[in-house]
């Protein structure tokens, strides 16, 4: 076990993955909860849902930043070739969400022509209003979201399939520190 | 790092592993409402309003017909001892409205909708903005966001018992009904008080909240017209009289801010507080152009009552975080449909170049 070290990935990396689990899991519930009422909480939900959608972007910018400095554990070298490249495609998908929705639910209000109010402060539109701009990056929006929980699940699945069934160091490389 | 093991049992760790997907997915279903058919979401609001005919395709789901206009807001300074936001300084921020009426038809003639609306976008320098839609009603025709549903589902029911039904339901609405039948009519947008009705919480510099309503006092003195008459006048009388109105000179109201006492409920707007509450005015709002929607600027603006700036938030009416989620599925819908609704660019000036300054060209005075 002398690869162990290089088995996991570092603390700042696993902190990073677990915080932002919860952030973007909260983010979705919030997502698609505030669309469906139009009780009092979809205010309030409204109100939690963008600050915490910048607070995702500038996670995700620290997060590729580690990443390309720190790289990843490998996957094991008996792991079917199509799940390798399923879990390596599945990260890139992760990543380009984590950038993709932040930015997309920010040009769609601005495209909107709503002013951006995040915790009192107003920020820049990064978008001309256009309707047809709005209509494209709300579908967008929306479509991604389910993907993204889609894509979470999967993920989920693909993790305690590693963790129960094949036992094989994946999950332990994200997982709490157990000996 | 765990020592590495045989595979346990595979079919009990598949089944646990199909339990937490199956919980997350059940998880996720329930809190987006699709294991509520009860539930009101703002989807079911929006269509209890009917099936948009495709003529109103691209045209918001209600208030659809309407006129654009631009003017201005003139703060005179009162409203900053009640609320610290930047548009009631003193001054003239620009204004982008609209004048419109409560019907889902956009052809709707004009003497047909009982119910008038104007809304405003006030945009003081700083980002900040204010939007507020208000109506000619003096008060709203029900307590709640639900009663709101019910009562569109019933005046769209074909069912003939449904309405008696509603408003044996909803004593409260036959106040409406009064208004609705015997109220005053006149002639014109610029005759009518348009009310906010929903209140909101002002919050002055020291941070004290005051609960306010708020409403739009019309300069021109309100003339009463007969309904036969104003049918009489072609469908699109009232957006005739406001343009013309508007060329001959800037239309103005007074913005009225009503103060609640501490006795006054704030959570109901089909109940108006008492007589001889405290008013302050706090500006004048001056029209002084209009554009057909197809082209104009309030076009593309939701109207939604909760963008609020700095000094003014929502208070426990639970109307306006309706409004503003039905809104938003208006206006998502209707942003996809703009190619139902075409703009129609203006068609090029046929007219040879103004020989001196033209005395016909809108008078730059308007502007304060």
């Amino acid at each position: 076990m002398s690869a162990t070290r290089a088995s996991r990935f570092t603390p700042l990396q696993r902190g990073l993955h677990w915080v932002m689990a919860l952030c973007i899991l909260a983010m979705l519930f919030i997502g698609v909860g505030m669309v469906s009422t139009i009780t009092q909480s979809h205010l309030t939900l409204v109100s939690i849902h963008k600050p915490l959608g910048l607070a995702i972007l500038a996670l995700v910018l620290v997060r590729i930043a580690v990443r390309l400095r720190s790289g990843a554990p490998g996957l094991p070298a008996d792991l079917p070739a199509p799940m390798k490249l399923a879990a390596r495609l599945s990260h890139y998908a992760f990543y380009a969400l984590m950038l993709a929705m932040p930015l997309l639910g920010w040009g769609m209000l601005s495209a909107a022509g709503y002013p951006v109010t995040v915790l009192g402060f107003t920020l820049p539109p990064i978008l001309p209003q256009s309707d047809s701009l709005h209509s494209l990056l709300w579908t967008a929006h929306r479509t991604l979201a389910f993907a993204f929980f889609a894509l979470i699940l999967l993920h989920l699945a693909a993790a305690l399939f590693h963790a129960l069934v094949r036992r094989d160091g994946v999950f332990e490389a994200m997982g709490p520190a157990v000996r | 790092m765990a020592q590495r093991q045989g595979p346990g049992s595979p079919l009990g760790s598949l089944v646990a592993i199909g339990v937490v997907v199956g919980v997350g997915a059940a998880a996720f279903a329930y809190t987006a409402g699709w294991l509520s058919p009860q539930r009101l979401t703002p989807e079911r609001m929006v269509a209890a309003l009917g099936a948009p005919m495709p003529a109103d395709l691209g045209h918001r789901r209600n208030h659809a017909k309407g006129l654009c206009f631009t003017g201005w807001f003139q703060a005179n300074g009162n409203g900053v001892a009640l609320s610290r936001a930047a548009l009631f300084v003193a001054g003239s921020y620009p204004v982008v409205g609209r004048f419109n009426l409560g019907t889902p038809n956009p052809d709707a003639k004009d003497a047909s909708a009982r119910v008038r609306g104007l809304s405003i976008q006030i945009k003081p320098p700083g980002g900040q903005e204010w939007r507020s839609g208000m109506i000619n009603a003096p008060f709203f025709p029900v307590s709640t966001p639900q009663d709101f549903y019910q009562l569109l589902t019933a005046s769209g029911s074909k069912d003939p018992g449904a309405m008696p039904g509603f408003v044996a339901a909803h004593p409260g609405f036959v106040k409406f009904g009064a208004w609705a039948q015997t109220g005053p009519w006149t002639g014109s947008y610029a005759e009518e008080r348009y009310n906010g009705l929903n209140a909101f919480r002002f919050v002055d510099a020291s941070g004290a909240v005051h609960p306010v309503r708020w409403s739009m006092l019309p300069a021109a003195a309100p003339v009463s017209v007969d309904p036969a008459t104003l049918d009489a006048g072609g469908p699109d009388l009232l957006e005739q009289d406001i343009t013309k109105r508007v060329q001959a000179g800037p239309v103005r109201w007074t913005l009225q801010v009503t103060l609640a006492d501490a006795s006054d409920q704030t959570a109901d707007p089909s109940e108006p507080w008492p007589d001889g509450r405290r008013t302050v005015d706090v500006g004048t709002l001056l029209v002084d152009q209009v554009q057909a929607e197809a082209d104009g600027p309030c076009r593309d603006v939701n109207y939604d009552p909760t963008v609020l700036p700095d000094g003014i938030a929502v208070g426990d009416d639970p109307f306006p975080a309706a409004r503003s989620a039905a809104y938003a599925v208006s206006f998502d819908r209707r942003t996809a449909e703009a190619a139902d609704y075409p703009r129609t660019a203006p068609a090029p000036a046929p007219a040879p170049a103004p020989a001196q300054s033209g005395a016909e060209t809108p008078a730059q005075g308007n502007k304060p």
